[in-house]
């Protein structure tokens, strides 16, 4: 009889609320005294990593649910067995969007401008640049783009799960099945096109692009885009491996922990092409109007931040998860996993502080307590919709063939 | 090149051939090879054949196609010839990465088809024995290698047991030599009428 009903046990409860804890108690200590701080720049940083924490891991939570979507786009079969793990990781899209849009009502219509400088209306009047954008980057097209994009993860996501559930019922006949999988395809298909046209282009650019409002890149989206999936991977992997070694999902095995792994490995290269596309034409045409970007980061003083997320992000899961022996280690892939959550996390951060804060940053209590109440975050969330439902769709049409994949 | 002797048993269903090379292999008998029409999920496992090395070989023809692009290029650039292009430095590495990329693959790509190539003995008009014509078609052909000390009637019998719809004992030349197919082997013994 296989272990269907996920049950969190003491140590994964006690996590949890400790990590809660920690995070929530930084969170108030961080708006005593950077929040409501008189000194401009520690208010500036209290925002700017709650937008850089709320940005990466909404990004991060929805990468699971374009993971679910694609897979079925193309007549995937072999995540069946531990579809339900991305299926929770999903359900917190909702979650962190509400949170997101919080901070994005303070960033937009408060009184600090340091990190949107185009939602300050006086600056704009002398600016010629900014009031050229002002007909794409206003405070009003800025939020009701969030809350549409946000709005249409939330609710082709909650569809998909829906759709999911009916696999739990009883087996269903062929015709049933063939009816099942083509809905799944149509709801697949809506989530693609939604998630295409706000994570691979517009919702990128207004979150983070336009904190440096005078620089542009096109490569951006698809940078964050590589950077959010690749890291929602990686966090896909890390559960999987945890219900795993509880004696969960026995029907996943090393086969699927290698195309996880492959999955990772790919994209990980695919984060650094675009990383690497972007940065390159900039340095080549030297115009300092595009310089700029990477003048603070590479010789600024993100510089030792600059060169980690190289080497966090790229050279180590490069060299590491080349071998299939690695990807099949189920510790490699837990070490490798984190490192690249946390890796990606960095590279978040290197993309918001320089615009917000420039020199006067700092990586310290605040940045790792907050990172800290998002790990609980998920945490809880992701433990609670674990428990709601079957580990597996039994009678899902495409489960055999998870259940005999060979990587 | 030497000539030994073979047991050749044919199958028709990979539900007999798994356990057929079970059981061949428990017997002690030498498995030669196992050919097949097409890539058997889990049959080199069956088969207790160890991981190829051929990605480590594609690893080393990376590593020697990055270390060629990088090193002559800042010879050139640095030493040889050093060129101002826009004001750049001399040493300009983020340039030179799409090309250390490229000859990256190409030494990769190029040495890996040569070094399996060379594993399997393929190249122009070399020649090996084919153990059964049907192998490439719709029929998975299992090749025992005799010892001095294997019975081959005894195998042969040990293989229709196993399950196999065709066997035969073949004494054959087991390396490659230079020839063509047509001249050295009839694919069917009658020819075929239209």
């Amino acid at each position: 009889m296989i272990k269907q009903h996920f049950e969190a046990s003491a140590g994964y409860r006690k996590w949890t609320l400790g990590l809660l804890a920690v995070g929530g108690l930084i969170l108030v200590l961080g708006f005593i005294f950077l929040g409501l701080s008189k000194d401009e720049h520690s208010q500036t940083r209290f925002w700017a990593v709650l937008l850089q924490n709320s940005t990466y891991f909404l990004l991060v939570v929805n990468a699971s649910m374009f993971f679910i979507c694609v897979t079925c786009l193309a007549l995937g079969g072999w995540q069946m067995a531990f579809r339900r793990v991305p299926e929770a990781i999903s359900t917190l899209v909702p979650v962190f969007s509400g949170i997101a849009l919080v901070i994005f009502l303070y960033l937009i219509f408060g009184p600090n401008h340091h990190i949107y400088h185009w939602t300050d209306k006086g600056h704009i009047e002398h600016d010629s640049i900014l009031k050229g954008k002002s007909g794409f980057l206003n405070p009003w097209f800025f939020l009701i783009w969030s809350i549409v994009a946000m709005g249409m993860w939330s609710w082709a996501g909650a569809k998909m799960r829906q759709l999911s559930s009916e696999a739990d019922e009883r087996p269903m006949e062929n015709d049933e099945a063939k009816n099942f999988h083509r809905r799944n395809t149509v709801w697949a298909a809506i989530f693609t096109v939604a998630f295409g046209l706000t994570v691979g282009s517009t919702i990128p650019w207004f979150w983070l692009m336009s904190i440096d409002a005078h620089w542009y890149s096109t490569m951006y989206s698809w940078y964050t885009f590589a950077s959010t999936f690749v890291s929602g991977m990686a966090l896909i992997a890390l559960f999987v491996v945890y219900l795993k070694n509880r004696d969960y999902l026995e029907w996943v095995n090393q086969e699927h922990l290698q195309d996880l792994g492959k999955f990772m490995f790919a994209f990980t290269i695919f984060w650094t092409y675009l990383w690497y596309s972007q940065f390159m034409l900039i340095w080549y045409a030297n115009i300092p109007e595009e310089t700029i970007y990477f003048k603070v980061r590479m010789h600024g003083p993100y510089r030792a931040i600059f060169f980690l997320n190289l080497i966090l992000n790229f050279v180590l899961p490069f060299l590491l998860l080349m071998t299939r022996g690695s990807k099949r280690n189920y510790t490699v892939m837990t070490f490798l996993a984190i490192l690249i959550v946390f890796g990606h996390w960095l590279d978040f951060y290197q993309m918001v502080m320089p615009g917000a804060l420039g020199e006067h940053y700092s990586l310290g209590w605040f940045e790792f307590g907050i990172l800290a109440l998002y790990a609980g975050l998920i945490m809880h969330f992701v433990g609670k919709a674990l428990a709601k439902k079957p580990l597996v769709s039994v009678n899902h049409p495409l489960l055999k063939e998870s259940i005999i994949h060979h990587a | 090149m030497s000539v030994k002797k073979f047991v050749v048993g044919c199958f028709d269903d990979e539900k007999v051939l798994f356990p057929a090379v079970t059981k061949v292999r428990k017997a002690g008998y030498k498995l030669q090879d196992v050919y097949t029409p097409f890539p058997v999920h889990g049959l080199d496992k069956a088969m207790g054949l160890r991981d190829t090395s051929l990605h480590t070989a594609g690893f080393i023809f990376g590593l020697i196609g990055t270390t060629t692009a990088v090193t002559f290029m800042s010879w050139v650039f640095t030493k040889d010839w050093p060129v101002n292009i826009g004001g750049k430095p001399h040493f300009a590495l983020p340039a030179w990465i799409p090309i250390t990329f490229e000859l990256t693959v190409l030494c990769a790509a190029v040495g890996m088809v040569l070094t399996f190539c060379y594993i399997c003995q393929l190249a122009p008009f070399i020649k090996k024995h084919h153990f059964h014509p049907r192998a490439t078609d719709d029929l998975f052909v299992m090749v025992i290698e005799c010892t001095s000390k294997t019975n081959e009637h005894e195998l042969k019998n040990f293989l229709d047991a196993a399950g196999a719809i065709e066997s035969n004992i073949q004494v054959v030349e087991d390396g490659w030599w230079i020839g063509r197919y047509d001249r050295d082997q009839q694919l069917y013994k009658e020819p075929i009428v239209a």
